[in-house]
This record gives structure tokens, sequence and C-alpha cells, in this order.
């Protein structure tokens, strides 16, 4: 029951998000800015994490395919699982973490401090000032976060298996640019703009649903990052099937 | 009126029965769960009139301002600003109102990001003034009035919690509305700062014949500000008059009141 309801309140801010689309006052200033603290914010975390998950997993399937003698794929096999499904995920995971409790947290503090009523008494939709620009900006950086996120990752992936393991640069990109495209990368960012979606909307309504002082922004604050990050995970199975269907990786399933 | 047996209304004082008010609360109701705050609230403010609502602590005096400006929504009743019914009306369809009605809270509510003058400007630029140098004289104006004519480039953080609150109403006068609610305006203040805002609230009335509602604890602010006063009491507005009808008042609670005799002995 709580769950529907749950469900519900998102629904219903989902439906203000898309009247404050509509209603044409688009805050450019705040929207840029929200694409600086979020998408250029984020780069350390993303790069970050996109640059080891792709060495640690370079490391590791080096090993197993080296019993196989297939060490030149590894290439391959990183750039698809990177493309595919860590780089979006993992960026995602991260960003929820960042972003989604930092908008959150903002916006819970305006509204137990009565500045979200002070907003509407200005006549000023709290959705129109406070969610929308926040929404737009995810939606921008998002996927270029998760394209930041795999370049780095292959890059490291490179630098493990062809300086740290010596297998020949050749092989290396050969084999890695015959199994990934551009339709691998654009899965991707689809998937980052989707999980931008999603983190923005959980997140933003724990602040405006937020209430009882500092004690009601924490929890809220905690529930968006558990919230988005767990919704991120279950969505990306779906999404992953939907998109496999519509670009099938290999001769499909 | 739905006032109980044991309300206070002299003769002529419950407001116009004409159609010359701004505000109107017919038979208000609100309860938070079991909690009945507003039983039965029926009001009549007139344009430019200001009503000082008083009352002890937790009896709903926010509460039943919050309802005016549609913060709030009433269980039963209706809510009438400038001769539109509010209560029914989505957050969307509010605006309007809204931009003939300003509130300054209880806290201030001002927006931690931004500096005062840009706090104090904000009302301006969201009702679609563009010119800046009308924005820059109007915000040093409304500065000016509370006293904070030096302190426009700080952040509300590194303000006085009394500095927040005049600042909080430099931001609700500034656009000019046909009505501002004041949430407590001289709490925390300084005797001299209070009267400053006393006067501030005389003049935003002679000049703009604004309507008001001010929330107080400050008897003496009270005296010298109403053309009316509304004890609310038990969720029922328990006397409405004149300050001379509420000092002529027999009724001992309201005077113990209006005195702040406790009965207490130490």
């Amino acid at each position: 029951m709580d769950f529907a309801v749950y469900l519900g309140q998102l629904a219903s801010l989902g439906k203000d998000l898309w009247d404050a689309v509509r209603s044409g006052t688009w805050r450019l200033r705040l929207v840029a800015e929200q694409i600086v603290s979020i998408g250029y914010g984020s780069q350390a975390v993303v790069i970050v994490t996109g640059a080891f998950t792709g060495a640690v997993f370079t490391f590791q399937t080096y090993a197993k395919f080296k019993d196989f003698g297939v060490e030149s794929t590894v290439g391959a096999v990183v750039s698809i699982a990177l493309c595919r499904e860590l780089g979006p995920v993992l960026a995602g995971l991260m960003v929820a973490g960042r972003v989604g409790a930092s908008m959150a947290a903002d916006i819970g503090t305006m509204k137990v401090t009565e500045q979200v009523d002070a907003l509407r008494v200005m006549g000023v939709h709290p959705v129109d000032y406070l969610v929308l620009p926040r929404f737009l900006a995810m939606m921008i950086s998002m996927p270029f976060l998760v394209a930041e996120s795999i370049s780095f990752g292959l890059m490291a992936s490179y630098v493990v298996c062809v300086y740290g393991f010596g297998v020949p640069d050749a092989w290396y990109m050969k084999h890695m640019l015959e199994h990934t495209d551009m339709t691998d990368l654009i899965i991707g960012m689809i998937k980052g703009f989707v999980f931008g979606i999603v983190i923005t909307l959980v997140s933003c309504h724990q602040g405006l649903a937020a209430e009882d002082g500092a004690v009601g922004v924490g929890l809220g604050t905690t529930r968006a990052v558990v919230i988005s990050s767990l919704s991120l995970l279950i969505i990306n199975f779906f999404l992953s099937i939907l998109l496999n269907y519509i670009f099938p990786l290999g001769t499909g399933i | 009126m739905s006032q109980t047996s044991s309300a206070i209304v002299p003769q002529g004082a419950a407001g116009p029965k004409d159609a010359d008010h701004f505000i109107e609360l017919k038979g208000l109701h609100k309860s938070f769960g079991k909690q009945k705050i507003l039983q039965g609230i029926d009001l009549q403010l007139r344009h430019g009139e200001t009503l000082v609502l008083i009352g002890p602590s937790g009896e709903g005096k926010t509460v039943l301002m919050k309802h005016v400006i549609g913060l709030l929504k009433p269980d039963k009743g209706t809510v009438s600003v400038a001769g539109i019914v509010v209560n029914s009306l989505g957050e969307r369809e509010m605006a309007p109102i809204r931009q003939k009605v300003s509130m300054m809270f209880q806290n201030a509510a001002l927006f931690d990001s931004m500096t005062v003058a840009q706090n104090v400007a904000f009302p301006l630029v969201e009702a679609g003034v563009r010119d800046k140098n009308e924005i820059r004289t109007r915000v040093e104006e409304a500065l000016e009035c509370v006293d904070l004519a030096e302190h426009g480039h700080k952040l509300p953080v590194n303000l006085s919690g009394g500095m927040r609150k005049r600042a909080g109403i430099a931001r609700a006068i500034v656009g000019r509305t046909q009505c501002i609610l004041y949430d407590e305006p001289t709490a925390s203040l300084d005797p001299v700062v209070s009267d400053v805002i006393d006067q501030m609230i005389l003049r935003m009335k002679r000049r703009f014949n604004v309507t008001s509602i001010v929330v107080t604890h400050d008897m003496k602010s009270m005296f010298k500000i109403a053309d009316r006063i509304a004890m609310l009491k038990e969720g029922v507005i328990h006397f409405l008059g004149t300050p001379d009808e509420l000092r002529a008042c027999k009724d001992e609670g309201i005077q113990d009141f209006i005195e702040g005799r406790s009965h207490v002995v130490a």
C-alpha cells in the first residue's frame, strides 16, 4: 500500500514536471548552473570510477583469458561490458550518491526552513524553480558523464593490457574495434539518460517530501540514495533486455 | 458568525457586510490528524484594513494566515481573496492571487544561496520586472525601510536573527502587493527597530492602502498598528474588535493575555 502511495506521489511529481516543461518558464541560467554543478562537478567521480573499473576488469579478465590463449580479445570483452553495463551503471550509482544526495538535501533543507513555501508565496511553482532545472541538467549531463566514464575505462584497460601485460597494441585494438561500435556507446548513453531521469525524480521527491527538521532531511537524503541506486539497478536489467532487443548483441537472444 | 457562544464580538466589529472586503473566511475548519486547529472561523477584512491576530501559542494563528495565501487548504469552509475563492484553486492557478498577496514568514525563510539584496529582488524578478535600475531602486528603498541598506551584499547566514527577519519584511513589501501577511514581524527585535517596523506597516497602509494581517505577541505593537484585533482561542475567534474595544473588554482571560499575567506564584 505504501509502495502504491509512493508511486502515486512520483507520478504526481512527474505530472507537475511535465506541466513545468509545458509552461515554458525555463530558467536557463539555473539549468546552466546545475549543469556546472552536476556535469562538471561529477567528472572526477566518474573518471576515477570508469578508469579503475576498466583497469581491474582488464586485470582479472586477462588472467583467465590467458589460460585459453585468447588474451588479445580482452579489449573486446572489456569494451562491450563497459559500454553496455559497467560504464552507465557505475557512473549512475556514483552520480546517485553524489548528486542525488545533494538534490535531496538542498531541496529538503529549503522545505523544512519554509523556503519552498516562500517560493510558492511569490507565485513560483517549486517544481518549475527547483526540479525542472535539475531535471534538464541531468538529462543533458548524464549521457556525457557515462561516455566519459566509458572512455577512461577503455583507456585504463588499454594501458593495463598493452603496457602492463604486453598484449600487442594492434591485436588489442583490432579485437576491440571488431566487437565494439558506436551502437554500444549509444546504448550506454541512453541508459545514462534514463538513469538521470530516475535519480532526479526520486531525489527531488524526497527533498520536497522532507519534514521534521534536520532529521527529516537526513532521512530523505538517505532514502534518495538508496531508492535511486536500487531503482537504477532494477531498471538497468529491463532496459538491457529492451535495448538488446533493439540493438542485438552478437547473434541475439 | 460561527464563533462559540463565549466569543466576544462587539457591535459592528464583525467586519463589513458589503462587498468591500479583500479577504473573507467562511466557516473555516482545519485539523492535522486528530488535532483540531481551526473550528469554524468567520472573518472579513476590508481593503486597506490592518487586522492583528493574537492568541496563545499553538492556537493556529499562522495556520489561519497560511490559508489566506493558499499554503494550506481548509478541511471545510471557504477562503476568498479579492473576490476569488482560493481554496479550490490549484498551485498554478494561485499564482495571480499571490501577485496580490505577500507574506513575511516567522523565520524569514530567506533563500540561503542568495544575498539579502537578491532575496529582496526575487519577487520583482519573478513578477517580470526587467529594468535593472528599477529593481535596484526598489530593493534599496525596501532595505532602507527596514534599516538594512548597508547589508544588501551579505548572505543570510551572516545576519543576526533580527536582521534576517527584517530582510524577510523587505522582501514582503518590495512587490507593493495589495495585501501583506506578517507572521510575528517584531519578535526578537529590539524596541527601537520594532517601532521602525510598526511605522513601516502604518506607512504601507497610508501610502498604498495595503490590507494587512499581522500575527503578533507584541501587545505594544498591536495597539499601534491595529484597526481591528482578533483573538484566536480553542480554534475559534474568541474576540473581535477595535483596540479600544479590547481595552474596554471585561473578559478576565483576555485582559490576562494582553497584560501578560500568568497567575503563577513564584
